[in-house]
Formats: structure tokens, sequence, C-alpha cells
């Protein structure tokens, strides 16, 4: 196998032209652009070969790369995670597909043990150059072992990079600046953002995975979110926009490291800041954004920084009470305003 | 509880080795044995803290094994592996340091006793989560074949690790999938203070083995002759083959770690095992067989010494790396290639 890196574009697309397609199909053409780039890059989890993937990202990449490529493992997380680990230790460069982040919990021992502390405990004398992608959130009435939200747990460990693709070009194009680095990244996938669809460049590439971006520009309050709550987030500030407040809307996109002072430097204009995030909110990413915020800007703020996050109770099943559960368009919306009738 | 010493029933079938080979593996046993008595010193003296897990007894399989791998051959290994790390070729001065945490230790001093790290040896260092090695292990397996490299990767564990489901998941991915791996069970008989058959319906492991489709064998892990001739065959098979097993029957006489009252085992079970001590058993048969006498054994007696000496001095003058670098090596400082 070669070492050198395929770097060129794998496509010459017309510039300016626009595909349509879904978050899925914008991280399979992720895949198969990694996978035509670097011959050391390989995909291995459950499913993903015959079956096409539990979520059909992976479809039809098994008949394109063959099975030494399109990897399906045993029902084994712990031991399939470490392979990947090994794997990257000794010059491969693996995508690891967890299927749901509810498994992940079986293959924890080896991401927090082996993947995020080799590197130190050896003295920097190794790397792990490896992707773990899996998926996370709820809302599919998946109850309560099927709909985590545990990537703020992740982002908790040094040693690992933790990715939330909340668009089509971060679903396209964080998969291989993760898999150029040469730490362990790994990336959450929302269930629900699957299905969401769009316009993405044709030439839709490699996107940069350190900062947070503005969705949207306000300055009346800052948003913060990332991921499945994304979507709800930016629908909140517009039908707020509709009321008269503007509001900036940050997606964090990595959880770890933290882009502090992009969101430093929104809430210091707006001085007051609602973060939303579908993980709990005792010990989320969302008390930590909050504790930045503090640290950094307590003395621009007008207002107690505000949090909606998800209840705390395991998922239960019924609809309704899974609404309830989950951060929602309207709960964004009242957090808003009673963070804006506050005056410092 | 008490276990009876099992007979070994490989001693008679040994393959016999040249004056200079055996003597080559007494010297690598002995080396470990004092090194590992001086840390015990220096435990005591406070100058080597944290766990520290002694070898002393199971030297055999160390020594025996590594001279049956090569140099390309990878190695996993545990929180017990000093010995591994000595009988690989990892300097004395290094691991000694590393005891120290010192930055000349082979881990940067980062790591302390239960992780020795040297890729240029290819050591992938002692994992302290038992079993947490095997999925390593299997991975590294997996990478080398996927590149075409004709590689063994030689994976330890201990009886414990038997009763850890990534113990299952590796071995039935590694046959799965024919990886180049060869598992190397030490088992001592103890995980931690639990004796085996307090921890396993089943006690033997090639049993586990046989059950995944892997060839096993048990091998006396207190004939040094028995391991490396075992190792050998292992390791050719695993290079053309796929996964091997085996399973060295060995015995720890020395508590788990510094802090291990020993009441789960009685002292006339430890003097038993005692009798097959392989730094009592193997020298004797290298002077029954006029390979060994005082003079000769009372140089290599020195020599170890003189070594330990200047590894503890080394250590000694080693550095402490300044607090300013608490955050080093969290991330990758320079891309890999």
């Amino acid at each position: 196998m070669t070492e050198t890196r395929v770097s060129t574009a794998v496509q010459a697309p017309e510039a300016g032209a626009a595909i349509h397609c879904s978050y899925r199909e914008a991280m399979r053409a992720a895949i198969r652009d990694a996978m035509q780039r670097d011959p050391r890059v390989f995909l291995m989890g459950e499913d993903v070969g015959r079956y096409g993937g539990s979520f059909a990202v992976s479809m039809g990449l098994l008949a394109e790369f063959g099975p030494e490529r399109i990897r399906d493992t045993p029902l084994s997380e712990s031991a399939f995670v470490g392979a990947g680990i090994g794997a990257a230790l000794v010059g491969m460069r693996p995508i690891v597909e967890i299927m749901t982040v509810n498994f992940s919990l079986l293959a924890l021992d080896q991401i927090l043990n082996n993947a995020a502390t080799l590197s130190h405990m050896s003295g920097g004398q190794t790397s792990v150059p490896l992707v773990i992608r899996m998926t996370t959130g709820a809302g599919r009435q998946l109850a309560a072992q099927h709909s985590h939200s545990l990537e703020g747990w992740y982002a908790h460990i040094p040693g690992l990079k933790v990715l939330t693709p909340a668009t089509l070009e971060d679903a396209r194009g964080m998969l291989w600046t993760a898999l150029e680095d040469p730490d362990p990244v790994l990336i959450f996938e929302n269930g629900v953002l699957y299905t969401m669809e769009g316009d993405l460049a044709a030439d839709a590439g490699p996107v940069e995975i350190s900062h947070a971006a503005m969705r949207r520009r306000g300055g009346d309050l800052t948003l913060i979110s990332y991921g499945g709550t994304m979507p709800k987030t930016l629908e909140a500030a517009e039908r707020l926009a509709t009321e008269g407040i503007d509001c900036d809307v940050i997606d964090l996109r990595t959880l770890r490291p933290l882009d502090t002072e992009a969101i430093l430097e929104s809430v210091r204009r707006t001085t007051r800041a609602v973060i939303v995030d579908e993980g709990w909110r005792s010990g989320s990413i969302s008390a930590e954004v909050s504790a930045r915020i503090v640290e950094g800007a307590f003395y621009r703020l007008d207002s107690p920084v505000m949090r909606v996050c998800s209840a705390e109770v395991p998922m239960p099943y019924p609809k309704h009470l899974e609404d309830a559960a989950l951060p929602q368009v309207e709960t964004i919306m009242a957090a808003v305003h009673e963070c804006v009738g506050n005056h410092g | 509880m008490s276990i009876p010493a099992q007979s070994p029933e490989h001693v008679a079938t040994t393959p016999s080795v040249s004056q200079e080979h055996a003597l080559e593996l007494f010297r690598s046993m002995l080396r470990i044995r004092r090194f590992e008595e001086r840390c015990v010193q220096l435990y005591s003296a406070a100058r080597i803290r944290g766990f520290l897990h002694l070898y002393i007894g199971e030297e055999a399989i160390a020594a025996g094994v590594m001279p049956a791998l090569q140099p390309d051959d990878a190695i996993v290994s545990t929180y017990r592996e000093h010995g591994h790390a000595l009988a690989r070729g990892i300097p004395m001065n290094a691991v000694m340091a590393e005891m120290f945490g010192k930055v000349q230790g082979c881990s940067h001093g980062r790591g302390g006793s239960m992780h020795l790290f040297d890729i240029g040896a290819r050591f992938y260092g002692g994992s302290a989560i038992v079993g947490g090695g095997l999925p390593l292990a299997v991975g590294i397996g997996l990478g080398e074949r996927m590149q075409q490299r004709h590689t063994v990767t030689a994976c330890f564990f201990g009886d414990g690790a038997v009763a850890e489901g990534e113990f299952h998941e590796c071995l039935n991915l590694a046959a799965l999938w024919k990886l180049p791996v060869l598992f190397l069970c030490e088992n001592n008989r103890y995980a931690m203070g639990t004796a085996i058959d307090r921890a396993l319906a089943n006690i033997d492991v090639t049993a586990k083995a046989a059950a995944y489709n892997i060839a096993a064998e048990t091998v006396d892990g207190m004939d040094v002759l028995a391991v490396e001739d075992a190792t050998r065959r292992a390791a050719a098979a695993v290079r053309d083959d796929g996964p091997r097993l085996l399973e060295f029957r060995t015995y720890r006489y020395r508590a788990h770690s510094m802090y291990d009252p020993e009441l789960y085992r009685s002292k006339e079970e430890v003097e038993r095992w005692r009798e097959h001590d392989p730094l009592v058993t193997f020298p004797a048969r290298l002077r029954a067989a006029g390979q060994l006498d005082d003079v000769r054994l009372s140089a290599i007696e020195q020599e170890i010494a003189a070594e330990i000496d200047a590894a503890v001095a080394f250590a000694d003058e080693g550095t402490l790396e300044p607090v300013s670098e608490l955050t080093r090596f969290v991330y990758t400082e320079t891309v890999p290639a």
C-alpha cells in the first residue's frame, strides 16, 4: 500500500453548479470521496456493507469498494472500535461506524482508555488517526435506550475531537478534514438530520473543523446550539425576528475543542445568551458553554445565561412525552423572551 | 484456598538448544528478576511510586517468547510488563527512567510502570485495563495485513482477561478475519486475588480458543525452552494461517502489586510453586548438562548488577519534565507520515 496521499479533487464540477441532496447523501459522498482519495481509508462497522448501513449512509459503497475496505463487523463494539485504533496506530486511516451513540457505550473503554490516551501514555510516540462516526439524538420515538445525546460527554475527554455536523456542507466536508487529523475524531450525526435536504455546491469539499460558525446575524441576543437542534434554533430565530428580536445564531460545529472566542465575541456584542442543547442539562456541554461565557464575558451580560436542554428523564416512548422532553421551537422562543425581559 | 501445583507435561520433550543460546535465555530471565528485585527496594525507598506489578516467577515467558519473534513483529502488553519490555530489548536505562517518571524514560515519564512504550521496538505499550489490549492487537494485525506486511502481532494478557468480554469479541474477530495475531495468555492462576476456578466456569483457556476455531496449546510457562519452542511454532502458523493462542501456565511469587496482603492464597501454595521457579530449575538443568558453573554464574550476576546500577544512576540523573509542559502529548505535535 502506498503511503502517499492523493489530495487532488476527485471530480471537476462546473463552477457554481449545485446539486440537490440530503444530509445522508452528503455524508455518503464524503465517505466515497475519502475512499477514493486515500487507499489507507476503510470503513468498518455493523451492517455497513451488505445492509448498506443502518441509516443507509453507506448504501452502495460495498459494490464500489469491495469487502476489504467496506467491512461488516460482528456485534462487538469494543473489538471493532479497538481494531480501528490498532489499525490507525500502524498507518491505516479507518472510519469506524458505530450504529448509534447508545452502542458506543460498549466501546467506551477503547475510546477513552486507548484512543484518547495512547499518545499521551507513550509520551507522544504514537498517534491514533481514527475517525469514529455515530448517530446520535432523539425525536424518532425510539425510547430510552436509543435516544441519547452523549456528544457532550465525549467532549469532556482530552485527546478527542468532537464534531457535530448540522449542515449539508459540514456533512460533506468534515470527514476528510477529520481523517487528515492525526488524532481521534468523533463525528456525531443526529438522526433527525439524515432526511434534511437542500442544495449543496457541486464542488463542495473539505471544511475546517476548528471553528464555530455564525449561521445568522442579529445583535439582540446570542443563540448557541449544535447538531440536531440547529434547525429548531434557526426556526426560532426567524420567528423571533418577525417579533423584532434579532438573534445571532452560533453553530458550535465542534464541541471539542470549543471555539470560545466565537462565543464570547458574539455575547460581548449582544449581552445576552441562550444555549440550546439536546443533552440533559446537568453536566452538559451547555453547562460548559455557560461557564465559559461567565468566565469571559460576565461584566458584559445584561441577563443571566439561559439554557434550553432535554428534560432530565430517560426518553419516554409516547410522542407527546418525547416532544415535551426535547428542546422545541416554542421553548427556545420562550427562553429568549425571558432572557430579553431581564435587565442587568 | 489451595491449588496444587500442576506437574508440567512438557518438560521431558523440550528441545535442546546450544549452550550459548541456553545461557542467553537464562541471562534474560535473571536480568528481569534482578531488575524487579531492585525495583522493590526502590519502591520501599519511595523512588518508584504508583502501582508496581511484579513479574517475578513468570520470567520464562517473556524470555522465551521474545527470541521467537521478529524485529518487525508487534507486541501489545499488560500492566505487568517489565519483563516483556526488557526481553524485547527496550534499554534498561529507559525502562528504569520511566519507573522514576523521568523525561529519559521510554514513555517520556508519562506512563510509569504500567505504560512502557517503545514504538521503535514495535512495543505498543502496557495496557492497564484488563482485556483492553486485545482489541488493539487485533487492529494492529488488521492494519498490518491490509498493508501486506508479513508480521505477527503478539498480544499478552492474563487469565483475568479471559473473563472479559473483549477477550471473546477479539478471538472471534481475529478468527473471522484470519488476522495474524498471536494471543499469549499468561495464566498465573489469579486475577488479582481471585483464583481462576473462582472466576471461570471452565478453566481450560484452550477450550475457549477452540470455540472460536483458533488452534491453541497449553505450555509449561515455567520452562523457558518449552515457551520458546511453542512460540516459534505458533508464530510461524500465525504468519501464514491466522490467529493462534498459547496458554502459559505460570505463577507469580510476589503480591499482585505493592498493596496486596495476599489473604487469598497460602504460603504453602507459594512454596510448592517455588519448586518450579525457572530461575532454580533452569540453571540446575544447565549445571547438570555442564553448561553452567559458579564462575560463569557469578560473571553473569555481576554483569547484570552493573547494568542495573548503571540504570538506576541513569534514572537518578534523569530530568523531571517541567510543569510548563504539563499539557503536552494530549494531541499530536507533529503530523504522522
